[in-house]
């Protein structure tokens, strides 16, 4: 090990002198054992404490999103208000001006709010959304006109960033500096009023994206993802489970399987943007697909997955072991009865193993679909494959660029969300894989 | 007729078909004595007869997606009154756009809707009256196809030889789809690019030092000529894949080495699954981490130091592209120090070498070409990870090899060109393809190449 030239000596040394001169290196020879074993250690923590890093940020930065602060206004449906005529028509009802009730009401509470000034700092306590939620109140049911009801209504975003840091004038000052000082006596004597509290955050998992932190849901950009999933599921799986088919089963080695198997290789470590590029020029300029539609997506993330899925289903039916077909060939089953009847049973459920880890991956995936339009700020729950919408980890996208403080709760909370999916799609693949897995 | 209507259709026919398929079978048989007679089960004559039903009919759905469109718009420009049919072709589509929002019932500029009205009813009406043909001609091929197959039908007919062969003709078709996928990608990038071209010449592109993609939009516009000088952004993409390698790599190995040659099975079977996680995270979620954590802190301890930090720095993006391929690096690693036999070891170890000597003079040169390709992997993937710089890495194109200073990438200028509305024939949209065909190429060579290395080395131990 540690030769060097003057002691090549054509004498055979000694056992002493052997024993010596290997006890001379042993210590040092030893602690670079110790040191290198060390280094391992270190890359393991490492790599350990990274994970561990970012799931501690994400949901120390989240968990605060799943709940939202409310106030309790005694509203008063004024039908003068809401319904000059007394016609109850629909259509005038829902045109009124609600936010005309939350202001009287929060009057109410707060009577020496005289100026213009004072009041529209008053009313910006509460969301915008408050107004929507009596109209819907409303509709619901008109009887409710010229009643007066106890409300919990969501307030503003900086409000509720208030209420969760403490109420605290150091973190007012530090963190926001955008509530006046007369809202944040305001707040707190609502709050000693117990007027104000913290309930669980309906609208983030129920509404669709919003320009208000407060209002802002994930449900849109889920239902996106799901549309999108199910085009890439219903198209990926079919095509991989076929090709794959034919490359085990039927295909004789020839340069042609050699190229489409290097091909297949290579479109598994193709960047996803450059996928995104052939959506862009083939689906959307090229057939005129609508843009930001989930169908194109999913047509995108198919070519993407595919690979995946391709691969996974080719190791499955690897795994079949040729007694089984050999079996079925000998009771007299032609080649396609042998693989349709006998192989594909038996390989299924690592095929589907493959494909679920395939839909996790194109869960994930946000840089292809930026290309095709789905970056576009939609309100709008999609009702289907072909109407606009966007998807999780591009929603992710488009809150962590947003300015406001109050997204940055929510985009946490929204990779929360996005991780629990995927959570369930591996935990079900492992599920599926100890399970089913056959060895033979 | 809508869509959903008309497959449904489709479906209950070849269902039909096949019922009627198989009845007929069972009924031919009957007076030549049974089921045995036939030359295939019963159910392959049904399941011929359902092909016969809907291949032509879907052959027939998939044409007519593809070029009704093109025909309807003919027909409409046709229509338009001669000044707007004479405008050059991004103002046409533009109007085409209006009078299908307008023909779509949906937001539309009230002043110019009498100007559109007649184009965009015509619109309509050919709309509906192609739907109509369409249905009418499914219906009818389906019907003749199914038809044609009811007469072939005869007891001795070959009918699973029939059908396998076509289900066989399928399988091929699904496997060419990944060659199709690939030439598509060449094709359309290339196009787009080659329009990028001849615009602005391959030499400025490849070696021009200057990139402001910002052309004038009117002729009569001064500055913002426009720079398409790509080589700040190679810099900048390089240099970011390069901290992100210097990252993975040596973590990479070493988690590799340690769980693969130090560390008991239990250890091994809990800290391996915890380690891929890192891989299964969305990058996304990376590109928000760099931006809200790391990003931050880089620039907190750069003040510490007395740096000069850019809040988009280099370093950011490139550590947590760094950590998003650490399992990349350590999992192609391991199956590369795995593959080198216990007995290259155990000589090492008889001759009285201690484990890192093991490791570091036998096991990692015998499996040095392994983690060649792995690194090779690892670094396409870093060139064209998009998010984390889309979110980390500033969009200034400078020409600095200064981690702390804010550079921009290619995959960030193609999103930064084309997201959001865009003319097709401006080099600035153009110029996101040409980019794209950079990245396919240089990512397909590196892949080519380490896909080659891992495969010679695995044949050379097996």
């Amino acid at each position: 090990m540690m030769a060097n030239d003057e002691d090549r000596t054509h004498r055979p040394l000694s056992p002493e002198e052997t024993r010596r001169r290997v006890n001379a290196g042993l210590r040092r020879r030893y602690r670079s054992e110790r040191l290198f074993r060390f280094y391992g250690i270190c890359s393991v923590c490492l790599g350990v404490i990274f994970l561990l890093v970012l799931f501690g940020t994400i949901i120390g930065n989240g968990y605060s999103a799943f709940r939202q602060s409310f106030v309790r206004l005694d509203i008063h449906f004024d039908p003068g208000l809401l319904d000059p005529d007394g016609g109850r028509d629909p259509e005038v009802l829902s045109a009124a001006d609600y936010s005309l009730l939350v202001k009287a009401a929060l009057r109410e509470l707060v009577p020496e709010a005289d100026s213009r000034a004072e009041k529209r700092e008053l009313n910006g306590l509460v969301s915008s959304g408050a107004a929507f939620q009596l109209r819907d109140a409303v509709m619901a049911d008109a009887q409710i006109l010229g009643q007066t009801r106890s409300i919990w209504l969501p307030l503003a975003s900086e409000v509720d960033l208030w209420i969760k840091a403490g109420l605290t004038a150091e973190s007012a000052a530090g963190m926001l500096g955008r509530l006046s000082a007369n809202q944040r006596a305001w707040v707190k004597r609502l709050q000693a009023d117990q007027r104000i509290e913290l309930h669980f955050n309906r609208a983030f998992f129920t509404s669709g994206d919003s320009r208000e932190p407060e209002l802002a849901g994930v449900w849109g950009a889920t239902k996106g993802s799901f549309f999108m999933l199910l085009v890439t599921l219903l198209l990926s799986f079919p095509l991989g489970v076929a090709a794959a088919i034919y490359l085990e089963e039927f295909a004789r080695r020839s340069w042609w399987v050699d190229v489409v198997e290097v091909n297949i290789n290579n479109l598994a470590a193709v960047p996803s943007i450059v996928f995104g590029l052939l959506g862009l020029a083939v689906f959307i300029n090229f057939f005129g697909l609508p843009r930001s539609a989930p169908l194109v997506g999913g047509l995108v993330l198919t070519l993407m997955t595919l690979p995946v899925v391709i691969i996974a289903s080719r190791a499955a039916i690897k795994a079949v072991p040729p007694s089984v077909r050999e079996a079925a060939l000998g009771i007299g089953a032609s080649q396609m009865q042998m693989v349709f009847h006998h192989v594909l049973p038996l390989a299924m459920p690592g095929m589907l193993t493959g494909a679920i880890i395939g839909m996790a991956r194109a869960l994930g995936e946000s840089a292809p679909l930026l290309m095709i339009g789905m970056v576009a700020f939609i309100v709008d729950v999609p009702s289907g494959p072909m109407s606009p919408s966007t998807a999780l980890p591009v929603q992710i996208y488009l809150w962590a660029d947003s300015p406001e403080r109050a997204f940055v709760e929510r985009t946490s909370a929204a990779i929360m969300v996005l991780l629990a999916f995927l959570l369930v799609m591996n935990a079900s693949a492992v599920w599926l894989r100890s399970r089913f897995e056959r060895r033979w | 007729m809508r869509l959903p209507t008309l497959l449904l259709i489709l479906a209950a026919m070849v269902l039909a078909a096949f019922f009627l398929g198989r009845q007929r079978a069972l009924s031919l048989a009957r007076p030549a004595g049974g089921v045995r007679s036939l030359h295939s089960l019963p159910k392959y004559y049904g399941y011929y007869a359902a092909l016969g039903a809907i291949v032509p009919g879907v052959a027939l759905l998939l044409m007519w997606a593809a070029f009704s469109d093109s025909l309807i718009t003919s027909r409409v420009v046709a229509s338009l009154p001669e000044a707007l049919r004479n405008q050059p072709e991004a103002q046409l589509n533009l109007t085409l756009n209006d009078i299908r929002n307008l023909a779509a019932g949906q937001m539309f500029d009230e002043s110019r809707r009498a100007e559109f009205a007649v184009a965009a009813d015509l619109y309509n009406s050919l709309r509906e009256a192609s739907r109509k043909i369409l249905a009418g001609l499914i219906v009818a091929l389906s019907f003749s196809g199914f038809a044609l197959t009811w007469f072939q039908l005869r007891p001795q007919f070959r009918a699973r030889n029939r059908v396998e062969a076509a289900v066989r003709f399928m399988l091929v078709l699904a496997s060419l789809l990944a060659i199709v996928t690939t030439i598509g990608i060449l094709l359309s990038v290339s196009f787009e690019a080659f329009r990028f071209f001849r615009q602005v010449p391959v030499s400025e592109f490849l070696f021009g030092l200057s990139w402001s993609p910002q052309t004038a939009i009117r002729a009569d516009q001064v500055g913002s000529s426009g720079a398409f000088g790509a080589v700040p952004l190679f810099v900048g993409t390089l240099l970011i894949s390069g901290i992100a390698l210097l990252v993975a790599v040596p973590i990479g190995l070493m988690i590799a080495i340690y769980l693969s040659e130090y560390a008991r099975p239990r250890l091994r079977r809990i800290v391996k699954p915890v380690l891929e996680v890192l891989a299964g995270i969305p990058t996304v979620v990376y590109g928000y981490f760099a931006a809200l954590t790391v990003a931050p802190m880089i620039r907190l301890a750069g003040q510490q130091l007395g740096l000069e930090v850019a809040s988009e720095a280099a370093l950011g993006a490139g550590l947590v592209m760094g950590i998003m391929i650490i399992p990349f690096v350590s999992s192609l690693s391991d199956d590369a120090i795995n593959a080198v036999p216990q007995a290259m070891r155990d000589g090492s170890f008889a001759l009285g070498a201690t484990r890192s000597e093991t490791i570091k003079r036998v096991v990692l040169p015998a499996a040095l070409p392994g983690i060649v390709g792995g690194v090779l992997l690892a670094a396409s993937r870093a060139i064209g990870e998009t998010m984390i710089v889309v979110m980390a890495a500033g969009l200034s194109a400078n020409l600095s090899f200064n981690p702390l200073e804010s550079v921009t990438t290619v995959t960030v200028q193609i999103v930064t060109l084309l997201v959001g509305d865009q003319e097709f024939d401006s080099p600035k949209t153009l110029a996101a393809f040409a980019l794209g065909l950079m990245l396919f190429i240089v990512t397909l060579i590196l892949n080519i190449i380490a896909l080659q290395v891992v495969r010679r080395y695995r044949e050379q131990y097996e």
